[in-house]
């Protein structure tokens, strides 16, 4: 079955929806666990901390975290190795384009596109900055992620990365959830409807939530 | 004045030679009934095992030949099959609309085997062969079930069952349907059997590849030359049996319901060959089309005339009545086919509804563009069952009128008027479906059997397909069977190179001309002649008319005719040339068919041949044969072969629809 | 009507191709677009000049053959196909652009002709009912719900022309191959060969070098006779069913 779904190029799209979704779950996750900023520099802190120590005690320190790391980095591989495939084939698919361009060229696939690069990019420098700290602009302090965001949104370039990225987000989740819909086959006439706006959905409270603190940092809010 | 050539394109002739009667030879005598058992059993089989080595060429990938091609490939037979489209799909039986007939009795309504028989030679006017029909009555039960195990997509009731609907003239309902689209979906469904036939590996599919001529050696059809529409090369192809499934010539009269591209290239290069060709003035002019809005117009588009079972047709009771039908007021409105057949009323046989509209067109009561159209009204259907109900039935055909002419069907009547549809004539094929060339069948439209001289409603598919899915597979074993493979032919054999040399100086010749019309003017130009004077009415002034003219117009032809480019290339104007080519010549023998013909009958109506009332006379102590015309020559008159049809079961009568 | 064209011109499938521009005039607003194409070509045979080649056949918008991106549009302007797209959608002094169908999948043969014999391989790697003549039951033996029957009727009026491929980006052919696939599938006849139809279709699509869906609905947009983007998902659906079902049996 590996083997017959990753040949077919429908298959790749299942694996990339697949995947999505899984990050999609993540993301949300994230997103609310970002919001404790707005508490004070305990609450935070203290979920950083937590981070570390679920599923305790059954499992190890940071066993529960690295798990997550690794489904993470497997699903951002699957994602954007399928999507690096299919791109490929579709672009070979059409050599010549039309001497007569239409004004409304393709969104949907722009969006997805630019946007998978946009946020693939965005993801290494994110975790260089806040996970390892390498590119953070001050000075790192492990475990103590108020600070750390801080810092961060006190730049000018930390806050144009991350809201372009979240705004590369927001629309990369709006096609990305309906298209992962019809992948899988959940997608129908009577159900687009739906489906359309819980994708509306999901990609401004993803937005919203992310852009929040880089917006609450600038005006303050968080200091 | 006489120049033949190899291209024969000189000489006229207006009239004709009688040689034997044809007869066929195939048919079994008997019960009706029990014919088609005892000729199958009759018939030789080829055993399995050697099924393989024989080849059949089909030509055609319509409704006919796509289930020819299909069946005989199942059956084990290696088939080489031949579309001038670029896929098989797209055969012009794709463009049936209505439906197809078939005596299921799933109504409970009174139908039978026996009456589906007696309504369509009642229909043919009687000039068609009863054992034909009855076995066409016979297997149109099987081709419902076939289609059905396809995935036809027919009409179906809430209770899952097969929805029916009566059509054309008949008082029962037979008729299957899938919505206004059954052509496409039947065909579909012989294409996909015959796509999982090509995948199979026994089919062998030529696309974009058209028959230029066939090959006859010792008397035995042996292969076909055929031209490969994208290199333009001319080649050769063998066989132990050729099957044409080329469809009807009703391009003759340039507009037409067929495509652009349908031709009678197939069957006229095989009437050169000596398969004789019947009935050729029998063409069906439909009524429910579109009427032409100018000069440009390239073709006609029908409207299934299942519109008639809800519409109701009408003129201005006025000549030159110009008001909006709107503004028209009822007691000045001529509902004429109720009028003058009050028992079935708009739903006459094609035939008779087409001529009177022509009628009343010519007597100045003909609405829009050059008064040439009648209206068909749905506004009391549209009373009585709701404009929801008449969408639910007619949308696609509404939608269809409203693209071509943008006027609202829903609000306005359409306008309608007859245009040439289909043709019963054909290459005279025996009970096999042989032609008088062995080795040679004719199959679909392209045979002259079934429909005698009209074609009733809905039953071109079931024709079709009989033939294809039934009738062949079972007759051509015989004929492969009393044949073993017989002695090699290829292409270096001298009749061979004789016929492929032919094929090129023909096309050699058409670009070689240079002249200063293009296909087109001719083709135009011809088909105008016939509309006038072989179309809905013929007199025997008309037709002599015409046969003085199209050796004039041939003669024109091979003159100034203008193809551009080169023959081996992509060329459709050398397409279409040399398909014209052929429609001057067949076109003539249509007149001269029409001319000998004195008598009016079905589609065919002599002026000269009519009750006081108007109506079409029949004269069947003279006329009660199909005329089977053998080829002599170009320009040189062609002998006439009569074969005598007896009515053991269905009498003769006037046909009387009032 | 006066209209300037502008055609692609491409002598074969090896030639190089490019825009040539033509003059028409005395255009009626009740031509088809194949009819304002016919008089270009008249004039171009008497003046000695190649004929712009394209496909057409049954003009009555059923046989599929018609197929020209005009303005960008595969079949132009309105939800039709070419054949039945009438000049009164234009007006006069317009440009027009004409171009063949752009896929990978479909090479150029000549000017506005394309090879969509891919199409034609798709069907037969498994748009069938394996159901030899002769071998039918009755057919009132099974009935077919009225909905089913109607959705495999909605699928089956694919005409095969190819807009769905000329429209997409991707040069994808998922909306022509879920057409016949849901057609098959939603009907009992073709439950049988449920799974492996659908297994050797979409196969067949990619070894036929189309690209992959990203869902833009330029396919269903360009869809003349309407068929509906959820198709996709309704053959993905069937995909994901198949290859759990035969990777188990």
């Amino acid at each position: 079955m590996p083997r017959t779904i990753w040949d077919s190029s429908v298959g790749k799209k299942t694996v990339m929806a697949v995947s999505g979704i899984v990050m999609l779950l993540y993301l949300v996750a994230h997103m609310i666990g970002n919001l404790k900023i707005f508490f004070g520099p305990e609450d935070i802190n203290q979920y950083a901390h937590w981070l570390r120590t679920m599923g305790a005690p059954v499992l190890h320190h940071e066993w529960a975290l690295w798990l997550v790391r690794i489904v993470l980095v497997l699903a951002v591989v699957a994602h954007a190795t399928s999507a690096y495939q299919l791109s490929r084939r579709d672009i070979k698919a059409r050599p010549s384009k039309y001497v007569h361009k239409k004004a409304k060229s393709s969104y949907a696939t722009r969006t997805m596109r630019w946007g998978g690069i946009i946020l693939g990019l965005f993801i290494v420098w994110h975790i260089l900055d806040l996970t390892t700290g390498t590119v953070h602009p001050g000075g790192f302090e492990h475990l103590h992620p108020y600070q750390n965001i801080i810092d961060t949104f006190s730049t000018w370039y930390g806050n144009v990365i991350y809201i372009v990225a979240v705004v590369a987000l927001g629309f990369h989740v709006r096609h990305g959830f309906w298209s992962a819909a019809q992948t899988l086959g959940v997608g129908s006439a009577t159900r687009d409807r739906v489906l359309r706006a819980v994708a509306d959905v999901l990609a401004v409270l993803l937005t919203l939530g992310f852009v929040a603190v880089p917006v609450g940092v600038m005006t303050g809010v968080v200091s | 004045m006489k120049t033949p050539d190899s291209h024969g394109s000189y000489g006229s002739y207006a009239d004709y030679t009688t040689g034997d009667p044809v007869v066929d030879a195939k048919a079994p005598a008997g019960p009706i009934a029990e014919r088609w058992d005892t000729r199958r059993f009759e018939a030789k089989l080829v055993n399995p095992a050697n099924r393989r080595k024989h080849t059949v060429i089909v030509v055609g990938t319509g409704l006919a030949g796509g289930s020819a091609g299909a069946t005989l490939a199942e059956q084990g037979y290696h088939v080489v099959q031949f579309c001038y489209q670029d896929s098989p799909r797209r055969a012009h039986s794709i463009a049936a609309q209505g439906g197809i007939n078939a005596a299921k009795n799933y109504r409970n309504d009174g139908d039978s085997v026996h009456r589906l028989f007696y309504d369509t030679v009642k229909g043919g006017d009687f000039r068609a062969r009863e054992s034909n029909v009855h076995r066409l009555a016979q297997i149109s039960v099987e081709i419902i079930d076939q289609c059905v195990a396809q995935g036809v997509p027919f009409a179906r009731e809430y209770g899952g069952l097969l929805d029916t609907r009566s059509f054309g003239g008949v008082q029962v309902s037979r008729t299957f349907y899938a919505r206004g689209q059954t052509g496409q979906q039947l065909l579909l469904g012989a294409y996909q059997a015959l796509s999982r036939q090509v995948a199979a590996g026994n089919v062998e599919l030529h696309p974009r590849t058209e028959m230029l001529d066939v090959i006859v050696v010792d008397g035995r059809a042996r292969g076909i030359v055929a031209r490969d529409l994208i290199t333009g090369k001319v080649e050769t192809y063998f066989a132990d049996a050729v099957v044409l499934a080329s469809g009807g010539y009703g391009n003759v009269f340039y507009l037409s319901t067929n495509a652009m591209n349908s031709n009678a290239t197939a069957v006229w290069r095989a009437h050169r060959r000596g398969a004789y060709f019947a009935n050729p003035c029998f063409t069906q002019i439909h009524p429910t089309c579109i009427p032409r809005t100018g000069d440009h117009q390239s073709k006609l588009t029908l409207m299934s005339e299942s519109l008639r079972n809800d519409g109701r047709i009408w003129v201005p009771k006025a000549k030159g009545d110009d008001r909006p039908p709107n503004k028209i007021p009822e007691d000045e409105r001529d509902y004429y086919l109720e009028r003058i057949y009050p028992s079935f009323g708009n739903l006459v046989p094609r035939d008779i509804a087409s001529r009177a509209a022509k009628n009343v067109c010519d007597e100045g009561k003909g609405v829009g563009p050059g008064g040439q159209g009648v209206y068909l009204d749905f506004a009391d259907a549209i009373a009585r069952m709701g404009k929801k109900a008449v969408e639910e039935k007619y949308g696609n055909l509404f939608d269809m009128y409203a693209r071509i002419t943008a006027e609202n069907p829903y609000e306005t009547p359409m306008r309608i008027y007859p245009a040439v549809h289909y043709t019963m004539g054909g290459l005279w094929v025996d009970y096999d479906l042989q032609t008088t060339v062995p080795g040679l069948f004719a199959v679909g439209e392209a045979n002259f059997s079934d429909h005698g001289a009209n074609r009733l409603g809905a039953s071109a598919l079931m024709q079709g397909l009989a033939d294809g899915y039934f009738v062949l597979p079972s007759t051509i074993n015989d004929y492969l069977a009393r044949n073993p493979v017989g002695g090699e032919v290829d292409s270096q054999h001298p009749v061979v190179r004789e016929v492929l040399a032919e094929t090129e100086e023909r096309l050699a010749r058409l670009l070689a001309v240079d002249g200063d019309r293009t296909p087109d003017s001719f083709h135009r130009e011809l088909g105008e002649l016939m509309w006038e004077f072989c179309g809905m009415a013929r007199t025997e002034e008309g037709l002599r008319k015409a046969l003085d003219r199209i050796p004039q117009i041939r003669d024109e032809f091979w003159r100034r005719i203008k193809v551009p480019g080169v023959g081996e290339e992509f060329n459709q104007s050398l397409e279409k040339a040399n398909r014209i080519v052929d429609y001057l010549e067949l076109a003539e023998l249509m007149c001269l068919d029409a001319l000998h013909r004195a008598e009016s009958c079905g589609g065919h109506f002599r002026e000269e041949s009519q009750t006081p009332d108007g109506e079409a006379e029949r004269r069947d102590e003279d006329f009660s044969y199909a005329a089977a015309w053998e080829f002599t020559g170009t320009g040189e008159a062609p002998a006439l072969h009569k074969e005598d049809l007896v009515f053991e079961y269905v009498h003769p009568t006037q046909r009387s629809y009032a | 009507m006066k209209l300037t064209l502008r055609v692609w011109r491409q002598k074969n499938a090896d030639a190089d191709g490019g825009m040539s521009t033509y003059e028409v005039d005395g255009i009626s607003q009740d031509m088809s677009f194949l009819e304002m194409l016919d008089t270009l070509n008249e004039e171009l045979i008497l003046r000695g000049d190649d004929p712009v080649a394209f496909d057409h056949d049954c003009r009555e918008g059923i046989c599929g053959a018609c197929s020209l991106v005009i303005n960008g549009d595969a079949h132009g302007p309105e939800r039709t196909t070419t054949c039945q797209l009438h000049m009164r959608s234009f007006r006069d002094g317009d440009t027009i652009d004409i171009e063949p169908w752009r896929a990978a999948a479909f090479p150029v043969v000549k000017d506005l002709v394309v090879d969509r014999s891919a199409f034609d391989r798709i069907i037969q790697a498994g748009g069938y009912v394996s159901v030899p003549t002769g071998a039918a039951p009755e057919a009132h033996a099974t009935p077919v719900p009225k909905a089913d029957a109607d959705a495999a009727f909605e699928h089956a009026e694919c005409i095969g022309c190819g807009a769905c491929v000329a429209a997409c980006p991707n040069g994808s052919a998922m909306l022509f191959t879920s057409a016949k696939v849901n057609h098959l599938n939603v009907l009992p006849q073709g439950a049988p060969e449920r799974e492996t139809r659908v297994l050797d279709m979409v196969g067949q699509m990619d070894d036929e070098g189309f690209g992959g869906c990203t869902l833009t609905g330029e396919c269903a947009t360009a869809c003349p006779k309407g068929i509906p983007l959820p198709s996709i998902a309704a053959m993905n659906r069937e995909w994901l069913r198949a290859t759990r079902k035969v990777s188990r049996g």
